[in-house]
């Protein structure tokens, strides 16, 4: 029976695999904190899973602590991508966004405006 | 009987996890990924780990697992809602432009 949880540990390196592919390729900053969300919580269950495989149930208390750690991490990294503007700047497509709708991003704003002067 | 049941809420919760990471690597546009994911994670978390729990032998380890979901089930939300505010107030834009033409039609019927 303990093969299952091989498989399923597999499954989960698979789809860990795939986030920092995402992590690596991703034009935005945002894409970049989604992955790594995405891998903190995969750890967590991975951690959970081989803890059962091992039969060293101690190791709950790592995958305890790890998906604490992972929230505070993506807290934080939003915080210094609001706060410093850094990162966010440098990426080609989002700038290809930028000048291709700009009558978009103008209808969101005068929307926004509009939505203060009611408030 | 128990452990079968285990086996296949973990089955199941592997398939989700999978599908969300193809989710995160195929669509075209981040709120899309981040739809992909937010969704999937949280019931991928809770199929995972409740088949843990059916293969527990103790209270303590049941304990240990409900803490982890309890954890689990109020950041990630919470992170996704978070990640999709501050996209949305740095100005990040929807990449198709089916949203915009509809935006448009909504505003020109007011």
């Amino acid at each position: 029976m303990i093969e299952y949880y091989l498989v399923a540990g597999l499954a989960i390196l698979i789809a860990m695999a795939l986030g920092v592919c995402r992590a690596l390729l991703g034009p935005t900053v945002f894409d970049r904190i989604l992955a790594v969300n995405l891998f903190g919580t995969k750890a967590v269950l991975l951690v959970a899973i081989f803890a059962f495989f091992s039969g060293r149930h101690d190791l709950l208390d790592i995958s305890l602590l790890y998906s604490l750690l992972n929230f505070v991490g993506v807290i934080a990294a939003l915080r210094l991508v609001e706060r410093g503007k850094f990162f966010a700047n440098n990426s080609k497509i989002e700038q290809e966004h930028l000048s291709g709708d700009q009558s978009a991003s103008e209808d969101n704003l005068e929307n926004k405006q509009k939505g203060n002067q009611d408030a | 009987m128990l452990e079968i049941f285990g086996f296949i809420l973990i089955g199941i919760g592997c398939f989700l996890g999978l599908v969300g990471a193809f989710g995160l690597v195929r669509l075209p546009d981040m709120y899309a990924r981040l739809h992909a994911v937010g969704v999937t994670d949280t019931l991928c978390s809770f199929l995972i780990l409740s088949g843990l729990a059916c293969h527990a032998d103790s209270v303590n380890v049941i304990a240990k697992l409900i803490l982890i979901f309890l954890f689990l089930v109020f950041t990630s939300p919470v992170s996704s809602y978070a990640l999709a505010n501050n996209a949305w107030r740095w100005g990040l834009i929807h990449n198709q432009k089916i949203h915009i033409s509809n935006f448009k039609l909504d505003k020109e019927k007011k």
